[in-house]
């Protein structure tokens, strides 16, 4: 699924005014595209939508053999869960700094979302490697671990998106003021992202 | 003197819901029945097939008409009337199927709680049989829930409550294989006594299979990790065949077996003599349901 | 297949795709008009069709007596599962969807091209290897042989690397289906020539539209499922796995989620593509537009919710099982509207008995005999007895082979002359009718009695009392399949031999015949018609129009 979201956004960057011009549709563009990706999260949403339901499933059908039943450290997700909300703000910050032209400020902010996400990732890691379960030692291992880590692969092309942007930005640059939609569809992929771990800290964590 | 068109309409629908209903009772496509809900299940095709007639026939009629009545004539090149709807006439054909399906959702309910399959079979099976659960015990397969109180899945099942005969299924490729744990008889056949209830409990040591009977109108997915349980009662003495319905790998198709439904009194007697003599003879009986190609 | 490849990407195209190959070799590569991609979803499927239709070949020959003697069991299952997959994720999803949908919705919204057309080619061009990569799978690792459905535990244990195979292909099939229908809601929604309202479409935009949200709701649920059955067999977790402690029946719930709704995939489409065929050549107005557009809403919604009707005997709750009857008989509502209305725009027409005329009502007759079947089938107690039997082969085959794929047959003989300029010869196509008719009611009507009386689906082997039927059945398919052969001779001979159809030989008024035959590159020369009847026939005056002068839009736009 990820490398189609790549496909995807890449389709979308590669192609703004070329097809505009190839169809002369020019005015209309920018807002089919955040249509379309839009939709795309939805498709997207869906995948873990389908997650989320077997893993309920799971969990109010087979309960685990008796002695697996783990307590999740806590500290270390919710860490995680305010560095990605954080990052959700500071992306913000990135969008409305880029509307006003101060591609200054846009870079920064920009970067401080890209570095919350390493972080989070870096988090993740560590989570990984303290658990006391592995892939495969039941059926709560095997859901906690396909679940954090389809949603690891969406943060880190969030953060790839991120900082492709970043580089992209500048008064004449791909992105612009005039030209934002290189961060607004990053921003709206992000924000996707964060919404989703919420519902998956909420699930796996606190539930 | 010109006959008017809703006669003519109203003639035509009786004829069609007359010829409907009689290739209901009359058209049999099933084979025999032969066990106490195949009469009921029998009942509910008689009324599927007639509503289906009549829609099918109605339609294909109607279809047909058009066609002939107005197809176009030589050299003709006009257009048809400009008629772009009728909210009557719309109203009214959302209103038949709704009420038919309504009809007949209402109806299978019926037909399937008389047949057990609303029978909440979790709890109350647990309880009953609680003491041939341990027969069962060493084919759990691998249930991973706490072994007190197995999940049980529910098939279908009209039980007379009193002198249920308890029957042990066990499924893999590419064989049933069934246990009486009363007698301790272990076979690759399947024997039941006419008119008693009979409470097969499923499980499958490998992938999914499905224990299906023609005659009986019964089926029910063998599921590994979960234990299912189906009720019947048979009614007509005769050796029915049993059918694996669930493609299971490559034997699939050969995976049959029988059930001979035998009068009281035979059954007793097959007890009797299939009982085994103190060394239960479960190996030469496992031997005989081996695939034979 | 492979001339086209990625660096195409790379290279900046200039206005108006200067660069792009032209003549048949824009066939053969990555080109972003909607025109040469719809074209080339049709022609590639239907290669995969004849493919799908062999292996079909293979079945009914294997079951033409009650031994397994024609190829090895396990070949069997092989086959049959290719052919399902193929014929299902190759041939009707592509061709009524990406075919005709990147075909004709441009022309319908009166824009000079998709949202996405880079998107778009993106998608066709997944099909092709994801088609070969299945197909070649089989002579290298064999392929996977659990079925269609691929159920868990008999997919983990059947070979791993058939299994994994089959997975990645289905995995950018599904994928491919996503960016189709991305593309179709945003064209839908966003691309409209100013003016036209939603309600002026014509059907199969709403149809392509109900389609695409169903595709995007669905097929993503399939693809996690897939990812987790991969997981299964690779990295060896126990989501499905029993043994594991994983459970079955959560896989065919997730399944289901996508396999049903995916059958409506496979026939709202075609369901649209037949109401733009009956007005035109019964030249009346489509009856009762609203409640088309409605009840292809309210089939969307039902078939999200209904999916269970696959699982009567798998051990679901009895409350599920109520519901799901509930909700999927009463899909029959909405369907009904339509077949009512169709029967509506047929009376006090001008009916023209060609063959895309005999291949749309066919159409009618096989698909409503298949639903009938299958509201049968939604209710439990009689699905007990004929799940996984005969019986639902032929209900399916009576739906997507008498409904969906009559359909195609009818749209192309609709519409070939607007993609090659050429008419198709009637008497060929009139042979091509009566023996696909014939051949496939006797192939599937007996399915039906088969299996209710005791013979199970995706068997080699069966009770010599079904021997006889099951002859007529491969008799049945062999007349389907010497069918084919006037069709493709027609096809072939009437591009290059065929009478010059002109612009508009049917004077039909939907927009893509407001322009030449075939058409040019961004589809009209003038700025794009406004159509604000597409079904307006009988009213407008409808013969003579000026079609070649590209802008009928003063003609059209009489409201
Ligand atoms: C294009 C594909 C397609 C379509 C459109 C449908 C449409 C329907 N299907 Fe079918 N179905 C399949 C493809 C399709 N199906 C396939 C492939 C399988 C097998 C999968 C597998 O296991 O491999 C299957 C299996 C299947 C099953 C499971 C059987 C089993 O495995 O035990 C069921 C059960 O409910 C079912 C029901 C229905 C119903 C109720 C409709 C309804 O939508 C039909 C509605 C239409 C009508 C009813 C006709 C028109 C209506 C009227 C004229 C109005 C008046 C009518 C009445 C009042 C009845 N289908
Ligand atoms: C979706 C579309 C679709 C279509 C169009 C068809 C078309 C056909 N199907 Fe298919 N079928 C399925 C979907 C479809 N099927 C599915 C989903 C299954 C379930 C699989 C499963 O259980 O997992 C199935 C299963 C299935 C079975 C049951 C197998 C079993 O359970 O054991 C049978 C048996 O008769 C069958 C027969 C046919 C026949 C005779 C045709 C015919 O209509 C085909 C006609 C076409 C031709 C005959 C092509 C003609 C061309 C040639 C012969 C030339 C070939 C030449 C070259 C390749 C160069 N099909
Ligand atoms: Cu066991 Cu099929
Ligand atoms: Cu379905």
């Amino acid at each position: 699924m990820d490398t189609l979201a790549t496909s995807l956004t890449s389709d979308a960057k590669a192609s703004p005014h070329q097809d505009a011009t190839d169809h002369g549709v020019a005015e209309e563009h920018n807002d089919v595209r955040m249509f379309g990706l839009a939709t795309f999260l939805v498709a997207d949403g869906m995948t873990f939508a389908g997650f989320f339901a077997a893993y309920l499933t799971f969990r109010a059908v087979n309960p685990l053999p008796s002695g697996s039943n783990y307590e999740l450290e806590l500290v270390l997700p919710t860490i995680n869960t305010a560095l990605l909300i954080i990052s959700s703000l500071t992306f913000h910050r990135a969008g409305r700094a880029l509307l006003t032209s101060r591609i200054h400020d846009c870079r920064l902010w920009l970067g401080v979302s890209a570095a919350l996400g390493i972080a989070f990732l870096v988090g993740q890691m560590v989570e990984y490697f303290h658990l006391p379960f592995g892939l495969t030692e039941n059926l709560f291992a095997s859901t906690f671990y396909a679940l954090t880590g389809f949603h690891g692969l969406h943060v880190t092309l969030g953060v790839i998106c991120i900082l492709v942007v970043l580089f992209q930005v500048g008064p004449n640059g791909k992105v612009s003021a005039i030209k934002p939609f290189g961060l607004e569809a990053a921003e709206l992929y992000w924000h996707f992202v964060d919404g989703i771990w919420v519902v998956l800290y909420g699930l796996l964590y606190l539930l | 003197m010109p006959i008017p068109p809703s006669l003519i309409t109203f003639l035509v629908g009786m004829a069609l819901v007359l010829a409907g209903l009689w290739l209901g009772q009359n058209v049999s496509l099933l084979p025999v029945d032969a066990s106490v809900n195949a009469p009921v299940y029998d009942e509910l095709f008689k009324v599927l097939f007639s509503i289906g007639s009549i829609l099918f026939i109605g339609i294909l009629g109607l279809l047909l008409f058009s066609l002939v009545r107005f197809r176009r004539r030589e050299g003709d090149h006009s257009d048809g009337a400009p008629i772009e709807g009728n909210l009557p006439l719309e109203i009214v054909w959302t209103a038949i199927p709704a009420v038919v399906v309504l009809f007949i959702g209402i109806y299978s309910y019926d037909i399937y709680d008389r047949m057990g399959g609303m029978t909440p079979l979790n709890d109350h099976s647990a309880m009953v049989h609680a003491a041939s659960m341990e027969a069962s015990a060493t084919m759990q397969v691998a249930n991973a829930a706490t072994s007190e109180e197995p999940r049980v899945w529910g098939g279908i099942g009209v039980r007379s409550d009193k002198d249920i005969l308890p029957v042990d299924l066990t499924a893999l490729q590419f064989a049933f294989i069934f246990h009486y744990p009363g007698a301790n008889i272990t076979s690759g056949e399947l024997h039941v006594p006419a008119h008693r209830s009979v409470e097969l409990r499923m499980k499958a040591n490998d992938v999914i299979h499905a224990f299906w009977v023609p005659q009986f109108r019964l089926k029910q997915d063998i599921i590994p990790g979960q234990q299912t349980i189906l009720t019947f009662t048979a009614t007509r003495p005769g050796t029915y065949p049993i059918v694996c319905a669930e493609l299971c790998g490559p034997y699939h198709g050969g995976m049959r077996s029988s059930v001979v439904v035998h009068e009281p009194d035979d059954f007793e007697a097959w007890l009797q003599k299939n009982s085994p003599a103190p060394p239960p003879t479960a190996s030469v009986a496992q031997l005989d349901v081996l695939p034979v190609a | 297949m492979t001339i086209a490849s990625p660096q195409d990407l790379a290279v900046p195209q200039p206005p108006s795709g200067q660069l792009q190959p032209q003549g048949w070799l824009r066939y053969f590569s990555f080109s972003l008009d909607h025109k040469v991609i719809g074209l080339q979803y049709i022609v590639t499927s239907f290669l995969f069709y004849l493919i799908g239709g062999a292996l079909a070949g293979v079945i009914r020959t294997e079951l033409v007596s009650p031994m397994s003697d024609f190829v090895s069991r396990e070949t069997y299952n092989e086959v049959l599962t290719l052919h399902g997959t193929i014929m299902i994720f190759l041939w009707i999803v592509p061709v009524v969807n990406g075919g005709f949908g990147n075909y004709l919705i441009p022309f319908y919204v009166g824009a000079r091209d998709m949202a996405f057309p880079r998107l778009n080619a993106v998608a066709f061009w997944m099909i092709p290897p994801a088609g070969l990569l299945l197909i070649a799978s089989h002579f290298i690792t064999g392929s996977a042989q659990s079925g269609w459905t691929a159920y868990p535990p008999l997919s983990l244990t059947t070979p791993a690397m058939a299994q994994v195979v089959w997975i990645i292909s289905v995995l950018l099939l599904g994928g491919s289906s996503i960016f189709g229908a991305i593309n179709f809601i945003a064209t839908v929604m966003k691309m409209r020539r100013p003016g036209l309202k939603l309600m002026q479409l014509p059907m199969y935009c709403w149809a392509m539209l109900g389609t695409s949200i169903l595709a995007v709701l669905s097929t993503p649920v399939l693809a996690g499922t897939l990812l987790l059955l991969s997981f299964d067999i690779v990295a060896h977790t126990g989501f499905f796995n029993p043994t594991l402690g994983g459970n079955v029946v959560v896989y065919q719930h997730l399944f289901w989620f996508y396999s049903h709704p995916a059958v409506y995939i496979m026939v709202l489409p075609a369901f649209g593509l037949v109401s733009e065929i009956l007005p035109v050549h019964a030249r009346k107005p489509l009856f009762g537009y609203s409640t088309m557009v409605y009840s292809i809403m309210a089939i969307v919604f039902l078939g999200l919710i209904v999916w269970a009707h696959h699982m009567f005997t798998s051990g679901t709750p009895p409350w599920m099982r109520l519901f799901f009857t509930i909700a999927t008989a009463f899909i029959a509502v909405p369907t009904g509207i339509k077949f009512f209305n169709w029967l509506a725009t047929l009376w006090g027409g001008k009916i023209a008995l060609n063959s895309a005329m005999l291949f749309a009502c066919a159409f009618i007759v096989n698909f409503v005999f298949g639903g009938i079947t299958g509201v049968a089938l939604a209710q439990v107690p009689f699905d007990i007895h004929v799940h996984d039997t005969y019986f639902v082969v032929g209900h399916f085959h009576y739906i997507v082979y008498g409904g969906t794929v009559f359909v195609i047959f009818s749209a192309i003989y609709h519409w070939y002359p607007k993609f090659t300029g050429k008419m198709l010869d009637e008497t060929l196509g009139k042979i091509h009718f009566a023996l696909t008719f014939i051949g496939f009611n006797l192939c599937f009507a007996p399915q039906h009695w088969l299996g209710l009386n005791g013979m199970p689906r995706r068997v080699a082997e069966y009770d010599p009392m079904f021997t006889t039927l099951n002859q007529l059945s491969s008799v049945g398919a062999l007349l389907m399949a010497l069918s084919t052969l006037p069709f493709l001779i027609n096809v072939i001979r009437s591009f290059s031999h065929g009478a010059v159809a002109g612009d508009n030989p049917w004077n039909a008024l939907t927009p893509e015949w407001l322009t030449t035959s075939p058409p040019p590159v961004e589809n009209w020369k003038g700025e794009a018609p406004l159509v604000a009847h597409p079904y307006g026939y009988g009213q407008l005056p409808s013969a003579g129009l000026p079609v070649d002068q590209a802008t009928g839009q003063d003609v059209w736009t009489g409201s």
